[in-house]
């Protein structure tokens, strides 16, 4: 039976593993003279050691399949709008990004009539773009035009 | 004791002068609208406006961040009380006889208990604080690399088993974030470790962006997709007065639960929710009427509220005597610091003691300006859960995208938001605790330091760890948590934590907000 213990131990055993594989490149030292790859290996090890014991102890546990997922659509539209940002904030610049990121998730996400989106997304992109860059001097990236 | 006196009226003509107290104002008034909005907790609101601070001294900085904390642990009250819905973790012991006597029509009664309790035990525990921190400075001043390595390992045992899920779940929480905070040069070989050609990553993965992956991040692509809110009880001014009676009712339960609070809050870990869910017991048991409580009991209201505010303060005193943090919003508030080019640590005190001095007088004035703020104005705070939520999450995704980005300028910080977000979102459903992985991150590089520089310090013997005395007695208090961990495994019995509140999903398997919350 596939329990959210066993599952997330396998997943932490996973993790150590790849993270061994990808350590030895660096070199591990002596137990006397630790060098860079030391105490990530010893993490590593620590990880899969409890990875292990969470798995051989979760055999009575609530099952993986009994945790609902209904939110998942929205989960990933917003996840979608985030890389959106992160991949448009230097190319596009703050405010076209940010009003693009409003636009999409009040007018095609949350079915906002269409002034109040516009609005909001106007409100907030350039809003907080005044507040940070110009009030505050957190210097925010412009895109094409300037904006 | 005169010292003191004369440390804290110099703190005071710090924390009165008009633009730390304006800044002061503005933390506890932000912090009181991150703790009443759901989902935004006060790890969040910093991680958000530490960007804002940037342009600020350090004293008027520290003072903001610390106001939204603080000023979080009142609002999430309002929430609970009104709505059911704890605005932060910490306040879900409330929302069961705070929504009850809401219910019965006492709403007002107990959100005054409630900011009255808070500002008791606000003032009550910065004193303590006050009292503590400077000889616990002076004491550590006698640590090394070995006692920091111990007092290090010691702090993720206590948060590992303080940990409101198993202490298993919570050790390896904290190797993960041990294991994440390795990414980066290697502070003795200058190795780049795990960076795969990204420069930004050669200092390592940020604190600001876990942490609002983790907990603001998370929370929305949690909610979002929630059905309608629950109806908002909205009190009236006149209303708010609560009776002789229930005065006397909550008179002891502040005072108890100021102490607990404030012991609790010393220990690393969810020290919030543990204090609440103590004082709570504490209260139950006490009680002559136990059969009152979960049906509106004032002491149930009184008693964790002023717990979860006195472990505010108390959650400081590692952080400004030993400067190593003990919850994550301490490893913010460190960061601020180390980002306006304070040292935190022992000698902090001596060093900068305006700033020190000035930071624990302004907690005595933040905790007046929040009982001003959350009496009269609840009711404009109320209104602002009338805002629909699918208007309000894409505003505070917004934020969180831009102060993420602010902190560094740099995309890499928002894409790695954006991977703890969604590792958030996938641990909250799996009822995991996050808040290890933060305290991991940050304690990675001060532990593999501590620990290559006793191994230098004792030739290659590791000995050094058990011969020198600070150091073997955080160690023997290590393995006494890890046996009482065992206990439970070993005689097959259930702990406690099997009693306790998880801050997790909050749709999983059940359609109200507060989770296995019940009259212990």
């Amino acid at each position: 039976m596939l329990t959210i213990d066993r599952a997330a131990g396998a997943a932490l055993v996973l993790i150590g593993l790849v993270t061994l594989w990808e350590g030895r490149q660096y070199p591990l030292g002596t137990l006397q003279r630790p060098g860079a790859g030391y105490m990530p290996a010893v993490l590593a090890l620590v990880l899969i050691a409890l990875g292990l014991l969470l798995a051989a102890m979760g055999a009575r546990g609530p099952r993986l399949s009994a945790v609902r997922w209904h939110e998942w659509r929205h989960a990933v539209a917003i996840f979608a709008a985030c890389g959106f940002a992160a991949w448009g904030l230097d190319r596009l610049g703050y405010r076209l990004t940010i009003a693009a990121v409003m636009l999409f998730l009040l007018g095609a996400l949350e079915r906002r009539g269409i002034v109040v989106t516009v609005v909001m997304a106007v409100a907030v992109a350039w809003g907080s773009f005044f507040l940070f860059d110009t009030f505050l001097r957190v210097p925010l990236p412009r895109g094409p035009f300037g904006l | 004791m005169i010292e003191t006196l004369q440390n804290l009226a110099l703190g005071f003509s710090v924390a009165l002068s008009p633009g730390v107290l304006w800044y002061g104002f503005i933390g506890c008034l932000v912090g009181t609208l991150v703790g009443v909005l759901p989902g935004v907790g006060p790890l969040a609101g910093i991680s958000l406006l530490l960007p804002a601070t940037f342009g600020l001294d350090a004293t008027r900085a520290l003072v903001m961040l610390a106001g939204i904390y603080y000023g979080a642990m009142y609002g999430g009250s309002t929430t609970s009380i009104l709505m059911r819905i704890p605005g932060e973790a910490a306040s879900v012991m409330t929302c069961i006889d705070g929504y009850a006597m809401a219910r019965k029509g006492r709403a007002g009664p107990a959100l005054t208990i409630a900011a009255v309790g808070s500002y008791v035990a606000g003032t009550v525990s910065v004193l303590a604080l006050m009292v503590l921190a400077p000889p616990l400075a002076s004491f550590a001043l006698r640590f090394g690399p070995p006692e920091y390595f111990s007092l290090l390992l010691l702090g993720l045992l206590v948060l590992a088993y303080m940990n409101t899920g198993s202490m298993l779940r919570g050790l390896a929480m904290a190797a993960l974030g041990l294991l994440l905070g390795m990414i980066g040069i290697d502070q003795m070989s200058g190795h780049f470790r795990f960076a795969y050609g990204v420069p930004e990553l050669g200092d390592g993965i940020g604190v600001v962006p876990v942490a609002v992956g983790l907990f603001g991040l998370a929370e929305i692509l949690l909610t979002a997709g929630m059905a309608n809110p629950p109806a908002v009880i909205k009190p009236r001014l006149r209303d708010l007065l609560p009776s002789r009676q229930e005065w006397r009712d909550a008179n002891w339960p502040i005072w108890r639960g100021t102490v607990l609070g404030f012991l609790i809050g010393i220990i690393p870990g969810s020290a919030h929710v543990i204090s609440t869910f103590v004082s709570y017991a504490v209260e139950r048991k006490l009680s002559r009427h136990p059969e009152m409580f979960g049906q509106g009991a004032v002491a149930g209201v009184a008693g964790p509220e002023s717990a979860n505010n006195a472990a505010t303060s108390g959650a400081f005193v590692p952080m400004l005597a030993l400067g190593v943090p003990g919850v994550p919003v301490a490893a913010l508030l460190l960061a601020a610091m180390m980002v306006h080019g304070v040292t935190p640590g022992p000698m902090l005190i001596t060093s900068d003691p305006r700033l020190f001095w000035g930071f624990i007088a302004s907690m005595y004035v933040g905790n007046v300006i929040l009982l001003i703020l959350n009496l009269p104005l609840v009711g404009l705070f109320v209104n602002l859960l009338r805002v629909p939520y699918p208007i309000l999450y894409p505003t505070i995704l917004v934020c969180s995208v831009l102060g993420v980005y602010a902190v560094n300028g740099s995309v890499v910080d928002v894409w790695i938001m954006l991977a703890t977000g969604v590792l958030g979102y996938v641990l909250r459903k799996l009822e995991f605790e996050t808040a290890p992985i933060v305290l991991g991150l940050v304690l990675a590089p001060m532990m593999e330091l501590s620990l290559r520089q006793s191994l230098a310090m004792s030739a290659g013997r590791y000995d050094i760890f058990v011969t020198r005395p600070i150091s073997v007695a955080l160690l023997a208090v290590g393995a006494v948590l890890v046996a009482l961990a065992l206990r439970p495994i070993v005689s097959r019995t259930l702990d406690w934590r099997a009693r306790l509140p998880v801050e997790s999903a909050p749709s999983v398997e059940t359609e109200s907000p507060v989770r296995r919350v019940g009259p212990p």
